[in-house]
């Protein structure tokens, strides 16, 4: 992607409490918050990445950006309109633009609906289609997705997860959305199949010029697909960049410690932290870095303030870390002696 | 989970329609006979030839049953008791029947609302329902009669009052689970209103729910407004309906006790059938009474062994040998052969990786060696599983029982299934090693802090008193680890134990096997779909297909050089870190399903060198490379050789 | 400990909630007490002067506060039909409704969750088929009806047990003689709450044996009957507790069939002839005492579940 490309949809200082409030003698509830301080830009016909495990928010971030879920503060901007205040005012609006492929595909179809009804939907809804250009519509989509069309009448459970995943994908494309949020698209789907679905997607995103924002726990996966990729850790950014200068040089100790724990096939690779890698507790948070405490690279004041994204040492390359700290080089003393 | 992957591999086989299922069930079509049958004499009452049910004839008076002219006998005042009967039976139907339609749509309105809506109005609304469950059933049924008066028409605005709450919590129950399931969001962002999603999203599948509930619960409410007018506060003289038939009756119990025994018994009648017919209906619409899915797995997997192969060859090194071994389940009359013959060895200290898809049988295979594939409808029907000096097939349950967990110890998949919720680790850990080990509590105590902390969990002692949901997935894990390795066991199966961890968790978890490994020198099998963690872990792999080994050796060198086509491509079409630029070659198509496997290789439907002769016969395990002992095996008429491989990778 | 403060606590307006519906359906009463008490020839201004000494002149919320704090005082009113107060009454019946209806719930409870667990644990064998086949019958059977039946068997035919009554008419009252007039309401009572436990229990068994957890303690190579009763067992006993708790409220009502049937000298009994005579100031103070037992009833089920299952203290 070159700097120029525009972006589609600008994400600013976004955040998402869960609980919180006050109970009825006015002591504070407690709160989590599952996305914190998030900002990004998704540039037009970009695949965005975000990675993380759980726990990290992605999966509340993909919700917020199509308008399934409201933030607590912060703005999503989609081609200039906030996101939030359409998705009230004017949801189909939103969903002309911005569609969602969901990460159980059985669980995302209807069981008592034919995928011809569960295709129709956004036509009817979202496009008003008369029934002529429908069911030629119908046609393009199930060749697009390389289904035959006569499994228009079939229900959800005559398919294997591979297939039903293509009709889900399938509903996303039925209203001519631009920007498609994919939340875990493969993760529910056994290896072989995932293939299938990846090349799917690269090949309809080419075709249909489409901007992907690509959310997986799968390091290997989001490499494959992703220009750039932002890493989250526990609800904040820990480190964006374009995907070759992610995995060449991974500046964010947490981004560091992902690549090092990924098995890779064939080889032994894998390095693991000494100690019992625990997450925070989401109810009580401690100042300060959030990776501090399994961090090797942590110092005093790691655990006083907050680290905001910053450039590294090229400025403007886009390449931000949230690490007070961060490391340079490629992955290198205990990782590479362990990849060696 | 491989029974799991079997019953949805399979292909839709014209499943018997709701109606040719119900009648299957014969006491459900006995009961339907009974109340169709008594329906039927109700609605007629009027067209058969009846003395009228409210015409008093003092001569007649107290005739038995049987008597001329009165087949079911007469009451105090003369009246025909079967005129009556089927008169009264009209009644307590219709009532019934109206009490459970209010109390369903009240009900189920209610429910859809408080489970669709949720926050505040969920609240709101169940507040109220709780408040209404709050009296004692019939006792707010009886408040109300007080408020209306006595009467038939306020006895069945009462009982379908009292009945609101049952549907309204069944029908939110299930909508609240609905509603957060994707496919709602997936038709909001289809553009559909909440009033549509709720109308045709959700109802279609909360209607099967409302239909169980009513039939569960119109035989309660027919016996209720039954019970309202035998207390003489629901129908009013001179009508009757069944109840109320019964109440006068109860005056004469000692005297003429049929005039109350035979109203009853038409209750009873009633009520039974409903029931009857109401449990054929649940069975028939709850989707997980399919099947047989709720039949009680026994303690051991059921092995009728048709085949057994020779014992093999004395090893001093070999830990366990599985040869032939062939496990079936059986689910109605289809056989889906998950395991259809595998055989490998271990020796001690040894990794083997089981490697495959989902439904490739490597579960069933792991838990087929200690009897732990639940049966029904799991079957062993052939081979033999050689461990410490016998064979597992063929051992007394008592010697089954001493070796789980003892020398043969599993870790499974999602550690907060696999442990017990209500008891706290350190109990689960004490307990499975007092199984196995003559040692006081306190000892136990013990040896369980010590076990903790050998998996480094920090502060053992105060983990032990945690309960399973309170620790994360990879302390849980971390436990389950602990758990296998209680007593000293010389074979570690481990079914995918890090499948549901994060990968830097993962990362910990593999650490800490392999350092358990070598310090033990446990033999380990290793059930997995990621050949990232078998190249982590493994010394060998063995890759399955269909239930089958299509290819096994070092794992090395099966990964530099894959012989086998399905191995070569299902590496191919994972993506590796580090090489984004990869072209991710797809497998054509899906594996057959166990049910109808096809003659010859299983794989030759989606192979590209398949040649007529892999569909027809067996194809054998056989070693790669004539006379060289490197362990490599594959299933394949034509395998990848040497000089036609892919560069390897890197 | 804390967690039982809240569940205290978490009763109150439950208990608030019974009055106002109480004392609601009792405003809904057609026709003007005032009127009713000084019949059809009154006066209106005698009918007002009445009204306002009763209070009824005031807004609905200020009558209900008073009502509140009687009904706190244990002040309930008097019964105009046995012309003595309500409280008094109330309580002797709700000794005799709590004797039977604690027999019939310990009986159910302990044959229901026997049934139970024994047929899940030989499902399909003769022993589940007889226990389901039985099971059907009882919750089929209408109470009042079997009461007459068994009357008529153990008392008209054998001459085995009483017929009626708590305590018999001559030199009765002792405990054996209370107990021999117990057996065969309690059994009644507790026919139809025995079947829904079986049931429950026999269908929470067979979803807990095919838990992953079952197969980690057969893993462990814990004895089959352990695997059974400790394991399998307790599992279930969580999600049994609670309808323990509903069946309560199905022997506390279903006890007014039962002492009518069988004459028990018990509040359900008292209720039924207060409705007829419409004696509603009998009928409200009734109400109000059962319905408040109940809610403590499921206060003790709760808490024992929460004993068992430590998920449930958040």
């Amino acid at each position: 992607m070159s700097a120029a490309a525009e972006p589609i949809i600008e994400v600013r200082d976004l955040e998402r409490r869960f609980g919180g409030g006050r109970d009825l003698l006015g002591r504070p509830k407690p709160a989590v918050h599952a996305v914190q301080g998030l900002s990004f830009d998704l540039l037009k016909g970009e695949t965005l990445g975000i990675v993380g495990e759980s726990g990290c928010g992605k999966s509340t971030l993909a919700r917020l950006l199509v308008g399934l879920d409201r933030p607590s503060a912060g703005t999503i901007r989609l081609e200039g309109r906030d996101v939030t205040a359409l998705a009230g005012r004017d949801p189909r609006a939103l969903a002309r633009v911005v569609q969602y492929v969901f990460q159980d595909p059985v669980s995302s179809l209807n069981p008592r609906k034919t995928i011809r009804a569960i295709l129709e939907a956004p036509m009817v809804h979202l496009l008003g289609l008369d029934q002529a250009a429908r069911r030629q519509r119908l046609d393009e989509l199930m060749d697009a997705v390389r289904l035959r069309s006569e499994f228009l009448e079939r229900y959800p459970h005559e398919f294997s997860g591979g297939q039903a995943q293509r009709i889900g994908i399938a509903r996303a494309l039925a209203a001519d959305a631009r920007v498609i949020v994919l939340d875990e698209p493969v993760s529910a789907l056994d290896v072989s199949v995932q293939a299938q679905v990846l090349n799917l997607l690269d090949d309809l995103k080419q075709r249909f010029g489409l901007t992907y924002l690509f959310i997986s726990h799968d390091l290997s996966v989001i490499e494959s697909v992703s220009d750039r990729i932002a890493v989250l850790y526990f609800g904040r950014l820990a480190e964006f960049a374009g995907r070759e200068a992610l995995f060449a040089e991974p500046r964010h100790p947490y981004t560091r410690l992902l690549l090092g724990s990924a098995p890779v096939p064939g080889r032994r690779s894998v390095s693991a932290e000494e100690e019992l890698a625990e997450l925070p507790d989401p109810l009580n948070p401690p100042p300060g870095c959030a990776f501090a405490p399994r961090c090797p690279r942590a110092q005093e004041d790691c655990r006083q303030r907050v680290p905001q994204p910053q450039d590294g040492a090229v400025p403007g390359s886009g390449h931000q870390a949230a690490c007070l700290h961060p490391a340079s080089g490629p992955l290198a003393g205990a990782e590479a002696a362990a990849r060696a | 989970m491989s029974a799991r992957a079997a019953r949805r591999d399979r292909p839709d086989q014209g499943r018997p329609s709701p109606w040719a299922l119900l009648l299957n069930n014969r006491l459900a079509a006995a009961g339907l006979v009974i109340l169709s049958a008594v329906v039927l004499l109700a609605l007629a009452a009027p067209l058969l030839p009846l003395q009228p049910p409210d015409v008093t004839e003092p001569a007649e008076r107290l005739k038995r049953p049987l008597a001329e002219g009165h087949l079911l006998g007469t009451d105090d005042l003369g009246r025909d008791l079967l005129s009556r009967l089927l008169w009264g039976t009209r009644v307590s139907l219709a009532v019934g029947l109206s009490a459970t339609l209010i109390a369903a749509f009240f009900g189920s309105l209610i429910g859809l609302v408080a489970g669709y809506a949720g926050g505040r109005t969920d609240s709101l609304l169940m507040r109220g329902i709780d408040l209404v469950m709050a009296f004692p059933y019939i006792l707010l049924a009886l408040a109300i009669v007080a408020v209306l008066g006595p009467g038939l028409l306020n006895a069945l605005y009462a009982i379908a009052v009292v009945n609101i709450p049952f549907f309204a919590r069944n029908i939110r129950g299930v909508t609240l689970g609905l509603a957060r399931r994707e496919f709602v969001d997936a038709a909001r962002l289809s553009g559909k209103s909440h009033l549509l999603i709720v109308v045709t999203e959700i109802l279609p599948n909360v209607l099967p729910v409302i239909v169980i509930t009513m039939s569960t619960t119109l035989g309660w409410m027919i016996l209720e407004t039954a019970g309202l007018s035998f207390l003489g506060l629901g129908a009013q003289p001179p009508q009757a309906d069944l109840g109320s038939m019964l109440g006068e009756g109860r005056k004469l119990l000692f005297t003429a006790p049929h005039v109350s025994v035979i109203p009853g018994l038409m209750i009873f009648l009633v009520v039974m059938s409903i029931n009857l017919l109401g449990d054929g209906i649940r069975d028939v619409l709850d989707p997980r009474l399919k099947s047989g899915a709720l039949a009680r797995p026994s303690a051991r997997t059921e092995v009728r062994r048709e085949r057994v192969p020779p014992e093999p060859e004395a090893d001093p090194g070999r830990v366990v040998s599985v040869a032939g071994l062939e496990t079936q389940f059986r689910i109605g009359r289809e056989v889906y052969r998950a395991v259809g013959g595998v055989d490998f060895r271990l020796a001690s200290g040894e990794c083997l990786g089981l490697v495959g898809e989902s439904g490739s049988g490597k579960s069933v295979t792991a838990l087929s060696l200690a009897g732990l594939v639940p049966s029904p409808p799991g079957r062993i029907v052939g081979g033999r599983v050689d461990f410490e000096g016998r064979d597992l097939l063929a051992a007394s349950d008592a010697e089954i029982r001493s070796l789980r967990g003892g020398k043969l110890a599993h870790v499974f998949q999602d550690p907060l299934a696999t442990l017990h919720p209500l008891f706290t680790v350190g109990d689960q850990l004490v307990e499975a090693i007092r199984a196995h080990q003559p040692l006081s509590r306190a000892e136990a105590r013990e040896r369980a802090h010590a076990l903790l902390g050998q998996v480094r969990i920090p502060n053992p002692a105060a983990r032990a008193e945690a309960y399973p949901h309170e620790l994360s997935g990879g302390m849980r894990q971390r436990v389950s680890i602990a758990m296998a390795l209680a007593n000293d066991a010389s074979l570690l199966i481990a079914d995918e134990p890090t499948t549901a961890l994060d990968v830097t968790v993962q990362a910990q978890v593999l650490k800490l096997l392999d350092g358990l490994r070598a310090e033990r020198d446990t033999a380990v099998l290793f059930i997995t779909h990621d050949f990232g963690v078998v190249s982590e872990l493994c010394d060998r792999i063995a890759v399955m297909y269909a239930g089958r080994i299509v290819e096994t050796g070092e794992t090395q060198a099966v990964m530099a050089a894959p012989a086998h086509p399905y191995t070569r491509m299902l590496i191919d079409c994972v993506p590796v870190l580090g090489q984004p630029g990869r072209r991710l070659d797809a497998i054509p198509g899906l594996p057959p399903p166990v049910n109808r496997l096809p003659e010859g290789c299983a794989f030759a439907e989606r192979c590209p060198r398949a040649q007529d002769d892999c569909r027809a016969g067996e194809v054998p395990l056989e070693p790669l490379a004539a006379g060289v002992a490197d362990g490599r095996a594959v299933r394949c008429l034509h395998p990848i050789v040497e000089d036609e491989k892919k560069e390897p990778a890197e | 400990m804390l967690y039982v403060a809240k569940r205290l606590l978490a009763m109150i307006p439950i208990l608030l909630g019974l009055t106002v519906v109480v004392f609601g359906m009792m405003a809904l009463i057609p026709g003007d007490p005032a009127t009713a008490i000084l019949g059809s020839y009154a006066t209106p201004e005698n009918v007002e002067r009445l009204n306002r000494q009763l209070g009824l002149d005031r807004p609905l919320w200020e009558q209900y506060l008073v009502w509140l704090g009687n009904i706190l005082e244990g002040d309930f009113g008097r019964s105009y039909s046995l012309n003595r107060p309500v409280i008094d009454e109330v309580l002797e019946r709700f000794s005799a409704t709590l004797l039977l209806a604690g027999a019939a719930l310990l009986l159910c409870s302990v044959l229901g969750l026997l049934a139970g667990a024994v047929s899940a644990v030989r499902q399909f064998g003769w022993a589940d088929r007889t226990i389901t086949f039985l099971v059907l019958i009882g919750i089929s059977l209408p109470s009042f009806w079997l009461g007459l039946l068994l009357i008529l068997l153990f008392a008209v035919e054998l001459q085995w047990l009483p017929a009626s009554g708590m305590v018999a008419i001559y030199g009765g009252g002792g405990p054996l003689d209370i107990l021999t007039h117990l057996i065969l309401p309690a059994c009644t009572l507790a026919v139809v709450a025995t079947g829904v436990i079986a049931r429950l229990t026999r269908a929470s068994m067979l979803e807990v044996l095919r838990q992953d957890y079952i197969r980690t303690a057969r893993a462990k190579g814990l004895s089959e009957r352990r695997v059974i009763y400790r394991h399998a067992f307790t599992a279930a006993l969580v999600t049994v507790i609670p309808v323990i708790g509903i069946q309560a409220g199905f022997v506390l009502g279903g006890a007014v069939y039962i002492e009518t049937v069988f004459q028990w000298p018990g509040i359900g009994a008292m209720l039924v002839k207060a409705i007829s005579t419409r004696d509603l100031l009998l009928v409200q103070g009734g109400v109000l005492v059962v319905a408040a037992s109940y809610v403590l009833f499921n206060l003790a089920a709760d808490l024992l579940q929460s004993a068992l299952d430590p998920r449930l203290k958040g």
